[in-house]
């Protein structure tokens, strides 16, 4: 069962994969990591290779982490570039933001995204704004990151999603990565990036194991923001989805299947800048959508998705 | 009128009110050494920024420039003192009251005028205004009341982190005293040693609340409690520079961020749509004005000594008014920012990109 659903999540790799073993071919030196594995080979890969990148938060050093993302890293890197914070979210928030504007990378670790709210003000108003109020004087090159959305039963207070709030600031970069190889091309390209950008991870995805290619092993391994992914073709109908209900579509695709129903599940791997055009082409083919996500549906991620279509030039070829 | 330079004093020494000490044995000295070259380039910077916020001041009510506009006549001191006390390689971050640092961190009245008239030939291209100004090692120019003091301590990590012996002075007035992020930034720069001199500039008036009416305890130089603090006299140019030297000092020497509290005055209203008379009388004002002008203290001092004559100074005037006069001119001829300049700068080294507009048919252009 469980080959069975990482076959699933996996989708065309593995399907080819299997092919490709088939026929006798040169197996591919694919491993299976999980998300939480990817995201601390980004951060040891980008802190290695560059020496202004520097990781802080709450429990980042010698916790290992709250959630275990950065393991090792602390004993690896010291206390220069893994600074344990006090639990001081707009202090610590803002001094990265000055960091960043000094000519460091900092990555500032939230220990959820609902903790964000506390330091909300530096993000948009010291971190987004900046580079646009002054005429491109003052760059601020600083990645937050941390879980988004619910977990397993953390109540109310620890379980919103931002996806929608973040990305409705010009300024910001919003990602949401899905899969093992979503999280580490998508972070190593967040740290590298010059701007703010909002990482949105998911603690319910951080042990699920994913296969990662080989050339997503490499250590220059980096995905473009602002590009979704078709994680499964299909013409019937388009799922569109970020984060962990990436896997509910694909779950739901395959039970669809048995129906005759070919669902087209895209990944959209970044909120902001959207990438519209992957979900208008997909609906050109389809005609049919659905969004799926975490958040809550008034004036959210699918809210946008669903105007955009709406506005496009080709909405009403649709009828 | 002619003088030579063997006519005037070259330097003399001025006794300086002593410092307020928290948590500190010894504090800056009890004179200061001031020479007829720093004298005149005191009397010059302090004067610029007088003239040029009257005729900001001028301008906004013939509503040549709108939206926000704070002004800092009569705290000159405090932005000259400082930055004497420090190197242009240091680094600075304020709040909104900003012109006078934009100032004395390298930007021209032209282009800090322009800025104000929203022009594209203003410091931040008219994108920014009176609050929004940056130079090099200079981070403005901050809206949200307190959020630049984490800022600047961040600024002070990336000194310690690069070890390049510099230091961030990091100002804020005493209506953001009371916020909570500036005691979340003080745990932490005396937690982690950052070079940081916190400036408390306290013009005894948080927008139209005094002191006494906004904090429990109006020793902001003690609210550090583990950081060591001294209160001075902010309307003394000499005062300030030998307080900021001596906290640059400290901070240099790796002992960690320290407190500064400038007592000053600001003749304004808090911006300029308070005529600032409400919440304060007008003879208090006036005080201040007679008898601790920050200029006339210094012009005083110069005049006693026979560090400079008259005539020289009132020149000095007359350069300034011109310069103002240039600027202004120039602030209000120059074009406005092009629209096409709308949705530019919104991400840094990326390829230009299409921004959605209000529909369909219309995209906007960004380029970095």
């Amino acid at each position: 069962m469980a080959s069975l659903r990482s076959f699933l999540r996996s989708g065309k790799n593995a399907v080819s994969a299997v092919l490709r073993r088939e026929f006798h071919g040169t197996p591919p030196a694919a491993v299976q990591v999980t998300v939480r594995d990817a995201l601390n080979q980004a951060l040891d890969e980008e802190l290695e290779r560059d020496e202004r990148v520097f990781l802080l938060g709450e429990e980042v050093a010698q916790y290992d982490g709250a959630y275990k993302v950065s393991r090792g890293l602390w004993k690896k890197y010291g206390d220069k570039r893994i600074i344990d914070t006090p639990i001081t979210e707009m202090g610590f928030a803002g001094i990265a933001v000055g960091a960043a504007m000094a000519g460091l990378r900092p990555i500032c670790e939230f220990m959820t995204f609902n903790f964000s709210m506390q330091a909300i003000d530096q993000v948009i108003n010291s971190a987004a704004k900046t580079y646009y109020m002054s005429a491109g004087l003052q760059p601020v090159p600083i990645v937050f990151r941390g879980p988004n959305g619910a977990s397993a039963g953390v109540a109310a207070q620890h379980s919103q999603c931002f996806a929608a709030w973040y990305g409705h600031c010009p300024g910001l970069k919003v990602v949401s990565p899905w899969s093992a190889e979503d999280a580490k091309g998508l972070l190593k390209s967040a740290i590298r990036d010059d701007n703010p950008v909002v990482f949105l991870e998911n603690e319910l995805m951080y042990g699920v194991p994913f296969e990662m290619s080989e050339e997503a092993q490499s250590k220059d391994f980096l995905l473009p923001i602002g590009k979704a992914k078709i994680e499964r073709q299909g013409n019937h109908v388009t799922l569109v989805s970020h984060s962990r209900m990436v896997s509910l579509c694909l779950d739901a695709a395959a039970v669809l299947a048995k129906e005759g129903i070919e669902c087209e599940v895209i990944n959209m791997r970044t909120i902001r800048p959207l990438d519209a055009e992957a979900i208008e082409t997909s609906v050109m083919k389809t005609n049919h959508l659905i969004t799926v996500e975490g958040g809550w549906p008034q004036f959210g991620v699918g809210a946008e998705i669903l105007a955009r279509i709406m506005e496009g030039k080709d909405f009403f070829i649709c009828f | 009128y002619v003088s030579t330079y063997a006519d005037f004093t070259p330097q003399a020494t001025f006794d300086i009110k002593k410092c307020d000490l928290h948590k500190l044995e010894e504090g800056p000295p009890l004179q200061a050494v001031l020479t007829r070259e720093e004298g005149l380039q005191y009397y010059r910077t302090m004067q610029t920024i007088r003239r040029m916020e009257l005729k900001a001041d001028q301008l906004y009510k013939q509503k040549i420039i709108r939206g926000f506009c704070h002004l800092y006549d009569g705290q000159e001191a405090c932005a000259v003192g400082i930055e004497t006390g420090i190197n242009l390689s240091d680094h600075l971050i304020t709040a909104y009251r900003a012109h006078g640092y934009t100032l004395t961190r390298g930007g021209t009245v032209r282009e800090i005028m322009a800025e104000l008239t929203g022009r594209r030939g203003g410091i931040a291209k008219g994108k920014g205004g009176s609050m929004h100004m940056y130079t090099k090692h200079f981070y403005g120019g901050n809206g949200i009341v307190g959020a630049q003091v984490p800022l600047g301590a961040g600024v002070a990590l990336a000194c310690k982190y690069l070890g390049n012996n510099e230091i961030c002075v990091c100002l804020y007035g005493d209506g953001a005293a009371n916020q909570g992020q500036i005691f979340e930034t003080y745990n932490m720069a005396s937690l982690w040693k950052l070079p940081c001199i916190f400036i408390c500039e306290n013009n005894k008036y948080g927008m139209g609340t005094s002191v006494e009416r906004a904090a429990a305890s109006t020793d902001y130089y003690k609210r550090g409690d583990f950081i060591p603090g001294l209160r001075l006299d902010g309307m003394d140019v000499l005062c300030v520079r030998e307080a900021t030297k001596f906290a640059a000092e400290h901070c240099r020497s790796g002992k960690g961020p320290i407190l500064m509290e400038l007592q000053t005055y600001r003749y304004h209203g808090h911006s300029m749509s308070d005529p600032g008379v409400s919440y304060r009388t007008r003879e208090e004002i006036q005080e201040v004005r007679s008898k601790s002008d920050p200029i006339s203290m210094l012009k005083d001092r110069m005049l006693s000594n026979n560090m400079a004559s008259v005539e020289e100074l009132k020149e000095i005037d007359v350069e300034v008014r011109k310069e103002i006069e240039d600027a202004a001119q120039f602030a209000t001829t120059d074009p406005e920012p092009p629209l096409d300049d709308l949705c530019n700068h919104i991400f840094y080294n990326d390829p230009p990109m299409e921004v959605r507009g209000t529909n369909p048919w219309t995209k906007l252009k960004s380029v970095s």
